[in-house]
């Protein structure tokens, strides 16, 4: 975690300093703004990762050598086959055709849209009940990968 | 401190000595730049062009020599290099101070080009709008604009003298390029753009609109023809008759 | 009607279930591998329409005064020609296809971490892209002000009609499956390797795909955002862009841009990893300075964000040398990365496959293309040849180096860990010296041409404008290209008519995606080698050739 967290403060940081250079020197806004946005988009998840980790155990892929011990247990779970995502799409594009051919293109889309999202919310929390190595464990931390 | 002023002392020679010799160096394809700014622009691309050569060159020929020298020649695995750091260290430096170098000309010359006279021979109002060109001319109140596609306007230039352009445009972006002096700015709605042009020899040839500006962008040409002042004055006598007579 | 499946560390799957069959199976599938190889079809099928486009283009110039197409149609060919090759196959190809497939499979994950996101993603492309060329079939005809939609010309009275829509709209779709496609990378780079896999263990395709990705979150906002102020423009008069309502013409190239440059290295870096995947493999050599380049790859996401106005220098509105500056500055990092190429075949024993041949034709055109790059960095040489043939030339050798001969090397290197099958080496010999012949004989005059002043985007030239020879040069290489371009659907055909079958590491690779099976079943792995470098089946392959340091028993206390 420590590296991932590092990655994102020095992209997030660069973009600060070219920030506060870019800034200073030009007095120009759009472009100002754009890279605040940018280094607020570095440095915000980049804290949020150096803060976890140094509230955790080194995750296994972190660690140089690795015991075969370790290495044994579900990794997770993963679907293989649903029809939500296409229905989703096609319902987020004919709600986009509507921008071009007019509202009732939307009408249409967004009914695609809304039953796709709830149908799949459904469909995936009642799959993942049903998967034992997925219960939530007292105390865990959601995560997916049972350790 | 004085270490640097001797290496800004000498690198100066060595730009000047550049400026000079870059008379007998090729011109690689691009216009010689009839201006002042132009030219200087021409001088600055001769440089970049050598430094090209010398970078790619050294880049094709380590390139050229591996492939030959270090084809498969067995079964063997190959001695397994993880790296180097002081090879890493020069390799990083040394693009490092060519940017700079180049960084530096370039400053110099982007001044040149740039610089807007205060006091210049003479002015000229450039209007772009779709498509086709106004040239107004303030201190003599002379226009010539594009009549339809086929008649195209004339810029017309005296050797020799600086001239002020104020570049604005009527609808969308369009590009005020002149290939012969190497220069091309955007007319942009909304906002005024001012350069200088000190053209040095007569010549005549086609401007053109750079930046895609609609169904005939192809056809927004303009010509433009850089002679004498005395037959500058004749021209614009010529044309300040015929628009009053209108 | 849903399956979940559990996947064992140790390899065997728990309950391997019976999915459904045919067409019905292509759409529900939210396997990475399934989802990578429909975006590769698809982008492929994109870059052959939008090609076909670059001949109909080339053909109008091969005479002064061309009538092959009028100049609308003209100009709604090179629009639709530039955002078809940039937003819907260089990119997607890159981070939708090569990387969906090769990432999960490269960290030793069964998956990417939102499989169902990622199938999502697919559609948004898929319909999206369609969509805009949707435009041709309208009255009006599709979008005709560039692939970069200069305001106020793409605003509503110069560009009225459903085309333009279209194209907004269809741009807007394939950038959320843009941002999707990011989210999705970064966080299973981040979540799912493999155990023993450390950041700085991770082959260096993943690594520039992480980057891209982290690239994709910076750019593609800011588009979409863009996007919409153009659509409120154009129908609700917002007046963002226009003058009269006191909008600002320029703020549309601002944040064009700002999503722009990123997107050109958005498009690069993924070409530049799978580079870094097939060069050390054919010189059976590890790369040389790993660490040098990932902190290249950083770098050049840094400051590819602050060199967007270097596209503006002659607008006479922007910094010049603030922006002239660290756009010189990012040839450094560029150039680190093609002298570490150089450095890693240096000294191996190099075995001139297809793949290789693809990726050392890259080089020099990538660096000519640089260099060109370099040149137009600095202003007074931009004002010269900005908008000219100097700049197309620059940027096409650039984006094809990169998208077709680094995506080809791409293609050749991984077809048989994708399909099982090998493709012929003798086809793609001829295909790549084909094409490459045609590449070099299409873009050169260009630059010549530029400098000579024929500017970009114009449908016809004067035949006293001496553009005539230098444009029919062009044009013939363009053609040449494409029976280079050509070659390669014969190859695939080929293979599918005449399968050869591959081992499971044909090439001897390093990386974990020569661990599993060619093609890997479904998720992905049954068991994993240690990982002890960034080299884990070089290792296992090699041990007396071994990069990882020997193990103590009972190990690091740090495991623990």
């Amino acid at each position: 975690m420590r590296t991932e967290s590092r990655i994102y403060l020095g992209v997030g940081s660069f973009f600060l300093l070219i920030l506060i250079v870019y800034f200073l020197w030009s007095k120009e806004s759009t472009g100002s703004v754009l890279l605040l946005a940018s280094a607020g988009l570095g440095i915000l998840p980049g804290l949020y990762m150096g803060w976890w980790s140094r509230r955790m155990r080194p995750r296994l892929e972190d660690v140089e050598v690795v015991e075969p011990l370790d290495i044994s247990g579900v990794v997770g779970t993963f679907p293989e086959n649903t029809i939500f995502p296409f229905t989703l799409g096609i319902g987020a594009w004919l709600t986009g055709l509507a921008f071009v051919f007019g509202v009732w293109f939307a009408v249409i889309g967004m009914g695609f849209v809304l039953g796709a999202a709830v149908a799949a919310t459904v469909e995936s929390k009642r799959a993942s009940l049903a998967e034992p190595a997925n219960r939530p464990a007292p105390g865990g931390d959601g995560r997916l990968r049972d350790r | 401190m004085t270490r640097m002023a001797r290496a800004a002392r000498a690198a100066s020679v060595v730009a000047a000595g550049l400026v000079l010799a870059s008379c007998k160096i090729p011109s690689f394809g691009a216009y010689h730049g009839n201006t002042v700014q132009g030219n200087s622009t021409y001088h600055l691309w001769q440089g970049f062009f050598i430094a090209s050569v010398f970078v790619g060159g050294i880049t094709f020929l380590l390139l050229g020599f591996a492939l030959v020298r270090f084809r498969r020649r067995g079964d063997a695995i190959p001695k397994q290099v993880h790296g180097n750091t002081k090879l890493e260290v020069f390799y990083t430096v040394v693009p490092v101070l060519i940017v700079a170098v180049l960084f530096v000309f370039t400053v110099r010359v982007e001044n040149k080009v740039d610089a807007v006279s205060n006091h210049p021979n003479l002015r000229v109002d450039v209007t772009a709008f779709q498509w086709g060109w106004k040239f107004y001319y303030p201190d003599y109140k002379v226009t010539t604009i594009t009549q339809g596609v086929g008649a195209y306007p004339t810029l017309e230039l005296p050797v020799g003298e600086t001239a002020t352009f104020r570049l604005v445009s009527n609808d969308v972006v369009h590009g005020f390029y002149l290939p012969q002096f190497d220069f091309s700015r955007y007319a942009l709605p909304g906002v005024t753009n001012y350069f200088d042009f000190t053209p040095q020899r007569t010549a005549s040839f086609t401007g053109r609109c750079s930046q895609l500006c609609g169904l005939y962008h192809a056809e927004m040409l303009f010509s433009v023809h850089v002679v004498t002042p005395a037959q500058f004055a004749r021209w614009i006598s010529n044309h300040q008759e015929s628009q009053v007579t209108k | 009607m849903t399956s979940l499946l559990s996947t064992e560390k140790t390899g065997s799957q728990v309950e391997e279930s019976h999915p459904p069959g045919g067409f019905y199976r292509w759409i529900t599938s939210v396997d990475h591998k399934v989802i990578g190889k429909n975006y590769m079809y698809t982008a492929l099928t994109f870059m052959f329409i939008a090609g076909a486009m670059a001949l109909l283009i080339r053909t109008q110039l091969f005479n002064p005064n061309g009538h092959v197409v009028g100049q609308q149609t003209y100009n709604e060919l090179f629009t639709i020609h530039g955002s078809m090759m940039l937003y819907l196959f260089a990119g997607p190809f890159a981070f939708g296809g090569f990387a969906n497939y090769i990432v999960p499979l490269q960290i030793g994950a069964p998956d990417m971490a939102f499989p169902r996101l990622n199938n999502l993603s697919y559609w948004l492309f898929l319909t999206g892209g369609s969509t805009m060329l949707l435009g041709f079939f309208t009255a009006s005809g599709a979008a005709a002000f560039g692939w970069v939609a200069y305001a106020p010309l793409s605003s509503n009275p110069y560009s009225p009609g459903p085309g333009p829509d279209l194209w907004i709209v269809s741009i807007a779709l394939v950038g959320f499956s843009g941002i999707f496609t990011g989210v999705n990378l970064v966080t299973t780079i981040f979540y799912l390797r493999a155990p023993g896999l450390t950041m700085f263990r991770m082959p260096l395709f993943t690594w520039s795909m992480l980057v891209t990705g982290i690239l994709i979150l910076v750019a593609f906002p800011v588009l979409t955002a863009a996007l919409v102020m153009l659509y409120a423009d154009r129908h609700f008069g917002a007046h963002f862009f226009s003058v009269q309502g006191g909008g600002v013409p320029v703020m549309w190239q601002n944040l064009f841009w700002f999503f722009g440059h990123p997107e050109v290295y958005i498009l690069a870096l993924p070409f530049f990893g799978i580079i870094s995947e097939v060069v050390p493999v054919f010189a059976r050599k590890p790369i040389f300075g790993y660490r040098g380049m990932v902190f290249a790859t950083l770098a050049i996401a840094g400051l590819s964000t602050g060199v967007w106005a270097h596209h503006m220098f002659t607008t006479g509105t922007v910094l010049l040398p603030f922006f002239s500056a660290l756009s010189l500055l990012i040839a450094v990092p560029t150039g680190i990365k093609v002298f570490t190429w150089i450095a890693t075949i240096w000294g191996g024993q190099i075995r001139f496959g297809v793949p290789m041949l693809f990726a050392m034709g890259f080089i020099p055109a990538f660096v000519m293309g640089g260099i060109t790059g370099v040149m137009l960095a600095s202003p007074p040489i931009d004002f010269y040849t900005h908008d000219t043939y100097f700049v197309v030339a620059h940027f096409h050798q650039v984006l094809i180096a990169t998208t077709i001969f680094a995506g080809f090397a791409g293609i050749y290197y991984w077809y048989p860990k994708i399909t099982g099958r090998m493709l012929s080496e003798r086809i793609g010999r001829w295909n790549f010296w084909i094409t490459y012949l045609g590449f070099w004989v299409t873009f050169m005059p260009q630059y010549l041409l530029g400098l000579r002043g024929m500017p970009r985007r114009i449908a016809v030239y004067s035949a006293t404008d001496g553009f005539t020879f230098l444009n029919r040069v062009s044009t013939v290489g363009a053609y040449v290209m494409a029976i280079g371009m050509a070659l390669f659907l014969v190859n695939v055909v080929r293979s599918w008519r005449r399968p050869v079958a591959a081992e499971d590491n044909p090439w001897d690779g390093a990386t974990l995606e020569w661990a599993t099976s060619s093609p890997p079943p479904t998720h992905n792995f049954h068991s994993l080698p240690p990982i002890r470098s960034a080299r884990p089946v070089w290792d296992a392959n090699h041990p007396e050739h071994s990069d990882a340091a020997p193990v103590i028993a009972g190990g690091d206390e740090s495991a623990h």
